[in-house]
């Protein structure tokens, strides 16, 4: 039950839950950065809500064709700001003025003008520190396990390598014919993803990875 | 799968202007995450640990003179009264000033949209956090009593007694450490899809250790895009409010002498002139380190003589900033009518110190002006020798400032000649140990360019590119450029053996 009302919003992150074949979903690869963006188009157009691509580098454009919209992270940061401003407001005030009240040359207990550089400071100490953590929260990272890294041709997504990924929790998603739409739209290779439940990764071990075939 | 292409003669296509490319050598993407990558990856150079070894007995000698003044106590610095400033703060300044040119590369030309910073930002960055700590570290122990340096903190504590928040010092505490804590959390989340890259070459290589240590480190990032969407985003973020930050710290570093009542200090000027100073003093560092390491590492396709070149006359426009920010406060010494302020500035410029003050003169104004020819400013060895000849101007800057001010105070009697001590030249010569054993460390570990950023900035990143001729769909226009996706070939050649 929990699973299922979380999955949309682990989607969001990327984050998706294998099928009961443990198909996680399947891998394409296309050929450069423009074929991608045309292919995420397609994909969007047949139907399909839970694909991501993977490239070793933001591409532009890549959020509108995939359909997402603006990021929330600014919401984020917006709180973030507050709650420096009002802390560095009331970490001066109560302090300097309330709990121990000292004169220094007659200077007024709190005042705005001399609270000023410290109330910047945390304001922007808190927004950065809203806006990493917030950045790893709607992502979903810290995420050392990943289905996706058993698929020995998927290290190259952070290289030179263009991914367009759909997984099998997708309303619209059937092996065979998901994969026929990728190679129609050009992928070089597809593959089908699966969910071992296990964090090794050792690309180079000839026994691993025995199960995966090509899709197509 | 990457495409190269082997024509560049596609015009009217709005790719080609006059700049030059941002990167050179006709790079793929491979080739760039070979070029780079393979720095963390090979067996340690000697060279390389030969200059750490000089590094870090630096660091060592910082250490051992550290202790020995937390032994003995402030007093064997050459500080005392009047000059109760002497080379822990000017050392401070420098420092903080030098971290300046990282920010303003990352964050600023970020926001300008200043692609050529792509491939320098990383090391720029790299350079602002080592200089910060280095800067950290002489007023925390300047405080003399280190082991209580947390009172400048609010921490509820035994004596119920909280940090003075009207005091510029306390300001500077916040500003310096927020600033430090932002720069390395901005730094880390630019490396994120870089140390991600090297990971994946890790594992491909099945070195599992490292792989593991990489794995831990780069967080699972597999480059989705919905990742990359609120990963833009944070990073925008980032570099707006790192914009500020870095105004407003050299501002507050400033305020430590302009809200006193120090002739010589007490001048508005101060925040915008300390700002323009600390970009000078750190862009000339970012010079100093890049002309080297860009040699060593054979990364002049990527740090371009470009590249070189606008940092150079960012140096001219900095450097000529600073020095009319020097003739107004003379002037404005006269004009103001105070005859202690006239004062000051004459002894400044006439007295004892005067070798100093002409120093930093001939170092900040006049050097850089040789910026203005073409030929010096994209000449290797002139910027390399210029650079160094700024940051020792920069620092007797921050001396004349200090020192020349504090030197005769209101009361003839106690007037001074300030010298520094032994401890305080070798505590000074042990932070340049300690800066550059980190920042030899950071070459050796980490992607020295950030390779997810310069690639984004290649021609054929983006999508559209490639829509003329040939997106993989066999549309058949464009028959007079020939995209070949190739699988990549192993990367041998190409890169420079250090």
């Amino acid at each position: 039950m929990l699973k299922k009302l979380l999955a949309p919003v682990l989607a969001t992150m990327s984050i998706y839950q294998a099928n009961d074949e443990k198909v996680y979903g399947i891998l394409a690869e296309f050929e450069h950065p423009g074929a991608l963006m045309s292919a995420a188009k397609e994909v969007r157009r047949a139907g399909y809500k839970r694909f991501d691509t993977h490239s070793p580098f933001p591409i532009h454009g890549m959020d509108r064709a995939m359909g997402l919209g603006q990021s929330k992270l600014g919401f984020i940061v917006a709180g973030g700001a507050i709650t420096g401003l009002a802390l560095a407001v009331w970490l001066q005030w109560w302090t300097g003025a309330v709990d121990y009240p000292l004169n220094i040359s007659g200077k007024p207990l709190f005042a705005v003008e001399p609270s000023m550089p410290i109330m910047f400071e945390l304001t922007v100490l808190f927004s950065a520190l809203a806006a990493v953590a917030g950045m790893f929260a709607l992502n979903g990272l810290p995420r050392p396990y990943n289905p996706l890294f058993y698929s020995e041709r998927f290290l190259r997504a952070t290289d030179d390598a263009f991914f367009l990924h759909i997984a099998s929790n997708d309303p619209k998603f059937d092996e065979e014919r998901s994969a026929a739409l990728l190679t129609k739209l050009g992928a070089l290779q597809v593959e089908t993803i699966y969910d071992h439940e296990t964090a090794d990764t050792d690309a180079s071990d000839p026994n691993f990875d025995a199960e995966p075939e090509l899709a197509v | 799968m990457q495409a190269q292409v082997e024509s560049h003669g596609h015009e009217g296509d709005g790719h080609f202007d006059a700049d030059p490319p941002l990167v050179q050598g006709n790079m793929s993407f491979h080739d760039l995450t070979e070029l780079v990558s393979h720095h963390t990856e090979k067996k340690t150079p000697l060279a390389w640990l030969m200059a750490f070894g000089v590094a870090s007995t630096g660091a060592a000698l910082l250490l051992v003179m550290l202790a020995y003044q937390v032994w003995n106590g402030v007093g064997v610095w050459g500080n005392n009264i009047p000059v109760g400033w002497g080379w822990p703060i000017v050392n401070f300044v420098f420092w903080v000033g030098i971290g300046h040119a990282g920010t303003l590369i990352s964050a600023v030309l970020f926001l300008f949209r200043q692609q050529w910073r792509t491939s320098i930002n990383r090391a720029a960055e790299a350079m602002t956090i080592f200089a910060v700590i280095c800067a950290l570290i002489f007023p925390t122990f300047h405080i003399g009593r280190v082991w209580v340096v947390y009172w400048m903190l609010p921490i509820p504590n035994q004596m119920e007694m909280w940090p003075q928040f009207r005091s510029p010092l306390l300001w500077d505490v916040f500003a310096v450490s927020s600033y430090f804590i932002v720069s390395a959390m901005f730094w880390y989340v630019g490396l994120i899809p870089d140390i991600a890259t090297i990971r994946d070459r890790a594992v491909a290589q099945g070195r599992k250790i490292r792989a593991i240590i990489l794995g831990f480190l780069s967080l699972g990032w597999t480059g989705a895009n919905r990742h990359w969407r609120n990963y833009e985003k944070a990073y925008m973020l980032l570099a707006g409010l790192a914009t500020p930050l870095v105004l407003s710290v050299h501002s507050v570093v400033s305020f430590d002498f302009a809200t006193s009542l120090i002739p010589g200090w007490h001048t508005t000027i101060f925040p915008p002139y300390f700002v323009a100073g600390a970009v000078f003093s750190g862009f000339a560092m970012v010079v100093t380190l890049l002309t080297v390491a860009r040699r060593i590492y054979g990364l002049k396709d990527v740090i371009t003589l470009d590249v070189l070149e606008k940092m150079n006359i960012i140096i001219l426009v900095t450097g000529t900033v600073v020095g009319f920010a020097y003739i107004t406060e003379f002037f404005i010494a006269w004009y103001s009518g105070v005859k202690y302020e006239q004062y000051a500035f004459i002894n400044r410029a006439f007295g004892p110190y005067a070798w100093a003050y002409w120093t930093m003169m001939t170092c900040n104004l006049i050097s850089p002006q040789l910026f203005w020819f073409k030929k010096l400013r994209r000449s290797v060895p002139v910027m390399f020798v210029l650079s160094i000849i700024v940051n020792i101007g920069m620092w007797f800057e921050r001396f004349v400032i200090t020192v020349t001010s504090l030197h005769r105070d209101f009361l003839p009697s106690s007037w001074e000649y300030y010298s520094p001590t032994i401890i305080d030249i070798l505590t000074y010569v042990g932070s340049f140990g300690l800066f550059f054993t980190l920042f030899l460390l950071f070459l050796r570990f980490v992607p020295m360019v950030a390779m997810a950023e310069v690639k984004m900035v290649l021609p054929q990143a983006d999508p559209h590119y490639y829509d003329d001729h040939g997106d993989g769909q066999g549309d058949g226009h464009g028959a007079d450029v020939v995209v070949t996706p190739t699988v990549a070939p192993e990367q041998e050649g190409g890169t420079e053996q250090a």
